[in-house]
């Protein structure tokens, strides 16, 4: 089965896209690696490969989380399926 | 599947090299017109001409020296020739390297002016140059193998697969008892809290907080409004990466899950045993890179998502890419292909054995994609501004 994003680990926020040309509205297949499972999302942008979709729906100010760990906060609402980047995520560190 | 042995240069120290150049090192920028025109003479001779050496003090002075006379100590090279404007800092140099036991002679420049020093530096050159020709590899365990690690240009398949690629790695050269390391010490930020676990007691841990704290002030202290401009790079964010912690946890994958950190090093500092260390030190590739040759590795493993294409003249870089449009676009830069990760065509363990396999040919001597496409990024790192 051809995989077209991959996730860290069960209860991550974001996947990433791993293949090229993705377009909003495609039905796309995601390996969770960590748990060895495929799952079924939808996205709502075209994303870019290398870039990441939110597989939840996320509010100013939630944690992101990839690997499991925090990797940022949100700065503008992210629904479910559209692009998660440097225009709705900020680093907390600097 | 991989041998444990390789057939490397045993030099005179016992270190082993996996290379044989024969180095024109010059002190300082003044002298890298006669040491260019002297690897001109004596062809084969490497030149490794730099901007630094003058009016510099202190700790920068002392990092400035630790670094040449590492590069100049390093196994992969077998002999030097050291060019400096006057004859004490030159001298200072060359009785660092010397104290390897390899052959290493210096010039100086004033009182001679640049014919004389090049005249006589090229005839000692040529007899280094003939006489490092005739050594032979000789089979070597496969432990007395340093390998050191830094990524680069990397986007998020960097952490999803050639980056954990390399902490496999990392793995079956700790059982084999070699001697590794990583750094990039901004570049941890996010995961630093991973590294503190991975340190085999609390001395080690100490010493790495205090370059991680070191650094964060120093950011802190220069920093406009944030680091982001920079960290990531606008690279890694065309890439897919976000964010400072979401790179950083991407980074650390390549030091594997079996290797405690033994120990942290200072800049160009050379490790005492072998297993994994840290060492203090930039994320900007050659400037790391440079660091590692000098403290004494000889092959580096380089993990690039966007396609870094950076080498070093004395340290074998050897480059593995996951992102399959870089592979597709830049295949000339790049030695393994770890991309099969993405769509299940290639386990970890699978691409972690392909990279193994390719560092013990590239100690065997086969030539990496950075050396043939004559990449020798040589940058000295600095510390501050010169008097």
């Amino acid at each position: 089965m051809s995989i077209q994003f991959l996730v860290h680990e069960d209860g991550d926020s974001v996947g990433v896209v791993v293949v090229e040309g993705v377009k909003a509205g495609q039905e796309l297949t995601g390996w969770v690696m960590a748990e060895d499972k495929t799952i079924g999302f939808k996205v709502r942008n075209d994303i870019p490969i290398g870039h990441k979709l939110a597989l939840k729906d996320l509010s100013v100010g939630d944690t992101v989380i990839k690997y499991g760990t925090d990797i940022g906060k949100v700065v503008a609402p992210i629904k479910k399926g559209e692009h998660l980047h440097v225009h709705n995520v900020k680093t907390k560190r600097w | 599947m991989t041998a444990d042995t390789f057939f490397g240069y045993r030099r005179e120290n016992g270190r082993v090299g996996v290379r044989n150049h024969v180095v024109i090192l010059p002190l300082d920028d003044l002298s890298n017109a006669a040491s260019e025109a002297v690897a001109n003479n004596v062809k084969g001779t490497l030149a490794l001409p730099h901007p630094y050496g003058r009016l510099q003090f202190g700790e920068d002075l002392e990092l400035h020296f630790r670094t040449l006379i590492g590069v100049g100590s390093n196994p992969n090279v077998a002999a030097v020739v050291v060019i400096g404007i006057e004859p004490q800092w030159t001298n200072r140099i060359v009785e660092g390297i010397a104290k390897t036991g390899k052959p290493v002679a210096g010039f100086s420049i004033e009182q001679n002016g640049d014919h004389n020093t090049i005249c006589n530096a090229s005839r000692k050159a040529k007899e280094f140059m003939h006489w490092a020709t005739e050594l032979q590899r000789v089979e070597c365990p496969v432990s007395d193998l340093w390998v050191s690690t830094k990524c680069g240009e990397s986007d998020t398949t960097s952490g999803i697969a050639s980056n954990p690629t390399v902490g496999n790695t990392f793995d079956k050269l700790y059982a084999k008892g070699c001697t590794l390391l990583f750094g990039e010490t901004t570049e941890l930020t996010g995961g630093e809290h991973l590294v503190l676990e991975r340190c085999v007691n609390d001395d080690v841990r100490a010493k790495f907080q205090f370059f991680f704290d070191r650094y964060a002030k120093l950011v802190d202290d220069h920093k406009t409004s944030d680091l982001s401009d920079s960290q990531p790079t606008k690279g890694n964010i065309e890439g897919g990466l976000t964010t400072i912690e979401e790179k950083a946890l991407g980074n650390i994958q390549k030091i594997g899950r079996k290797a405690p950190v033994v120990g942290c090093l200072d800049k160009a500092e050379a490790p005492t045993g072998p297993g994994l260390w840290f060492m203090d030190s930039s994320s900007a590739a050659a400037e790391m890179v440079t660091l590692c040759a000098a403290a004494g590795y000889v092959v580096h493993l380089f993990p690039t998502g966007q396609g870094n294409v950076i080498g070093n003249p004395i340290l074998p870089v050897v480059k593995l890419c996951a992102n399959p449009r870089t592979v597709r676009t830049m295949s000339e830069h790049i030695d393994v292909d770890v991309s099969g990760i993405l769509r299940k065509e290639l386990t970890m363990d699978g691409a972690g054995d392909k990279l193994l396999d390719m560092a013990i040919r590239t100690a065997n001597g086969r030539n990496t994609a950075a050396e043939v496409l004559g990449h020798r990024e040589f940058v000295l790192t600095r510390l501050y501004e010169s008097a």
